[in-house]
């Protein structure tokens, strides 16, 4: 039986869509700006902002940014460094949630707590690096893809899930004298595509916006991904010098160099923009099993 | 629980177990400690190795004597941080900004999740989540990249301050605009995601209670305030403690990016000036003890949070 509204109610009601309006655009105007932008001629976005004529668009931004050789770079690195991360983020947590998921291992507690106590407290970022440089990982992809890729929340995540694997199951095939490794792949694994979807897609979207690890780690501007590069483009100004031979390209450059700071954004985007509402659900699916712990 | 039914039936499974010699329990589940072995050899090395290595802000370190040869100064780096003249400006930004962030970032996440769940239409409650979810997913380095291109002295919102008053107003470069800039740009990027729990809280009482309270003649902000607001309170709490626990921990690299010479008056916080002296000047001892000193800060403020809170909430804290 739905609610009887009293005019109160019914004001609250309107005033609560025309906030809920107002939130939405706030978060959709400035990315609709962009990508409009980005396909403008830079004198007319100069002078009178914004236009939907078509003859006042341009493809150049998109042009020089697909020509720019760090940016293609940068975009393979990212692709390259995000997939083997989320791969070794997802079978370090799956692995370790499963085994801390278990009863019958010894010492539980003990080595949660170990886990647990990284949430809380660190060495700090010099005695980090320090060590990532002993062990010979800088200027190596090693260095993005290894020392993150064991994260509490993960292995709590996995925990969680592998803790709703009805114990029946284990038992049963347990009974029937299968060993825990024949356990582990044939049965429990085959179950859990929900929980390496959520790690994997988590873990890609983490290490595919990240540009702090690949800042201090990699001088080699070859392995840069592509958040460095951007930050290049879009906070440093620097619309890559090293191309720019004359005179000439340097002013073409200058007058485009703020609709190539769009079309930057909006290439750099598009995966996850892509990827998102399509995955919308498992994302808060995985938010939603972690805060339950 | 099941353990003790099952095995008081007389399961020879688990009651082998109980009896095993190590030898047997470890040659039947080694396979578990197996799966284990990853991430505790990667939390060994790159969480607790670091712990170790932190060590260094009590020596005088040189990389060529390494940690064990370097020699001990005991608190030398930490008395001459906190008697640095950057000391109390650098403290006190990092604390202004995450606190002025809790104070203002909090309470949106609530609003938002209170507001979407009066919208009745569930499709377009799952629309309006899209949008608002969204910006969760744009890098850092992008949305710095959008707040320099619309807040430039010619960029989209000064051309409407240009037109007002004649003259553009300098946002990323005068120090009084940073933290704001810095926490309502937080706020756009991150409110939308994290009402995602509170939502689905909401979600889940019963709309019998609505019905009964509209009967009995409640008003819409009534039945927020006595319905909806006690169930979102044990999440809220987490939340907070969590929140305000990391007061100290807040990011190195929103607030780099934003850095220009002209805003370091506010925008200088501890763990930017850690990186510049440590990787940039190459001080690696001290920058250490810098933040060792933050760190250590950061565990007593989220043990004192969590105290408080558990007094106020009875009894339920984050432990």
């Amino acid at each position: 039986m739905p609610i009887k509204h009293s005019g109160l109610d019914r004001f609250l009601l309107a005033l609560n869509a025309i906030l809920l309006t107002l939130a939405v655009l706030i978060v959709v105007l400035p990315l609709l700006y962009i990508v409009v932008a980005s396909f403008m001629d830079p004198s007319v976005l100069l002078s009178r902002g914004l236009s939907f004529k078509v003859s006042d668009w341009t493809l150049d931004g998109y042009q020089k940014i697909l020509s720019n050789p760090a940016m293609v770079r940068g975009f393979g690195n990212a692709v390259l460094y995000s997939i083997s991360f989320s791969f070794i983020t997802v079978i370090v947590s799956v692995f370790a949630g499963y085994a801390l998921s278990d009863e019958r291992l010894k010492g539980r507690r003990f080595f949660m707590t170990l886990f647990l106590i990284t949430l809380f407290f660190g060495g700090g970022l010099i005695p980090t690096y320090l060590l990532v440089k002993n062990l010979g990982l800088l200027d190596t992809i090693w260095a993005i893809i290894i020392p993150g890729a064991v994260n509490v929340w993960n292995i709590i995540l996995s925990r969680t899930f592998f803790k709703g694997v009805p114990n029946e199951l284990k038992e049963a095939a347990n009974v029937d004298g299968a060993s825990e490794m024949k356990i582990f792949f044939q049965i429990v694994l085959p179950l859990s595509k929900p929980i390496i979807f959520v790690l994997a897609l988590y873990a890609f979207v983490g290490q595919w916006n990240s540009y702090f690890d690949a800042m201090i780690y990699l001088d080699n501007p070859n392995l840069h991904p592509l958040q460095l590069v951007l930050r290049s483009i879009l906070i440093q100004n620097q619309v890559d010098p090293g191309m720019i031979s004359d005179q000439l390209a340097m002013a073409e450059m200058k007058r485009l160099s703020e609709i190539i700071k769009y079309a930057a954004i909006v290439i750099s985007s598009l995966p996850l923009v892509i990827m998102y509402p399509f995955f919308q659900k498992y994302f808060e699916k995985g938010v939603m099993v972690g805060s339950l712990k | 629980m099941q353990n003790s039914i099952k095995s008081a039936k007389g399961s020879t499974v688990l009651r082998n177990h109980s009896r095993q010699s190590p030898l047997e329990y470890l040659k039947k589940h080694y396979f578990l400690y197996l799966l284990l072995t990853p991430a505790l050899l990667l939390t060994l090395i790159f969480k607790y190795g670091p712990m170790y290595g932190a060590v260094i802000a009590f020596k005088d370190f040189s990389p060529i004597k390494g940690i064990i040869g370097s020699e001990w100064v005991g608190f030398k780096h930490f008395d001459k941080f906190l008697s640095s003249p950057n000391f109390e400006l650098i403290f006190m930004n990092t604390l202004n900004l995450s606190l002025f962030g809790l104070i203002l970032g909090f309470p949106v996440p609530i609003l938002l999740a209170l507001m979407l769940n009066q919208v009745r239409r569930a499709r377009m409650k799952k629309n309006i989540q899209l949008f608002l979810y969204a910006p969760n997913f744009i890098s850092v380095v992008v949305v710095v990249g959008m707040l320099f291109i619309f807040l430039s002295p010619t960029g989209p919102i000064n051309q409407l301050f240009t037109s007002i008053t004649g003259e553009p107003i300098m946002f990323m470069s005068r120090p009084e605009y940073f933290r704001w800039i810095y926490i309502l740009s937080d706020i756009w990027t991150g409110a939308g995601w994290a009402s995602i729990i509170y939502v689905a809280a909401l979600a889940n009482v019963d709309p019998e209670l609505h019905n009964a309270a509209s009967l009995d003649g409640a008003n819409l902000f009534q039945r927020i305030r006595h319905i909806d607001i006690p169930t979102l309170r044990p999440i809220m709490a987490i939340v907070f403690i969590l929140a305000a626990g990391g007061i100290m921990s807040i990011g190195f690299e929103k607030a780099y990016l934003m850095q220009t010479s002209m805003n370091l008056p506010t925008s200088e916080i501890i763990p930017t000036y850690v990186y510049k002296i440590g990787l940039q000047s190459g001080d690696y001892a001290y920058s250490a003890a810098v933040g060792l000193f933050n760190a250590v800060i950061n565990v007593i403020l989220l043990v004192t949070v969590n105290f408080i809170v558990k007094k106020l909430n009875e009894g339920e804290g984050l432990y």
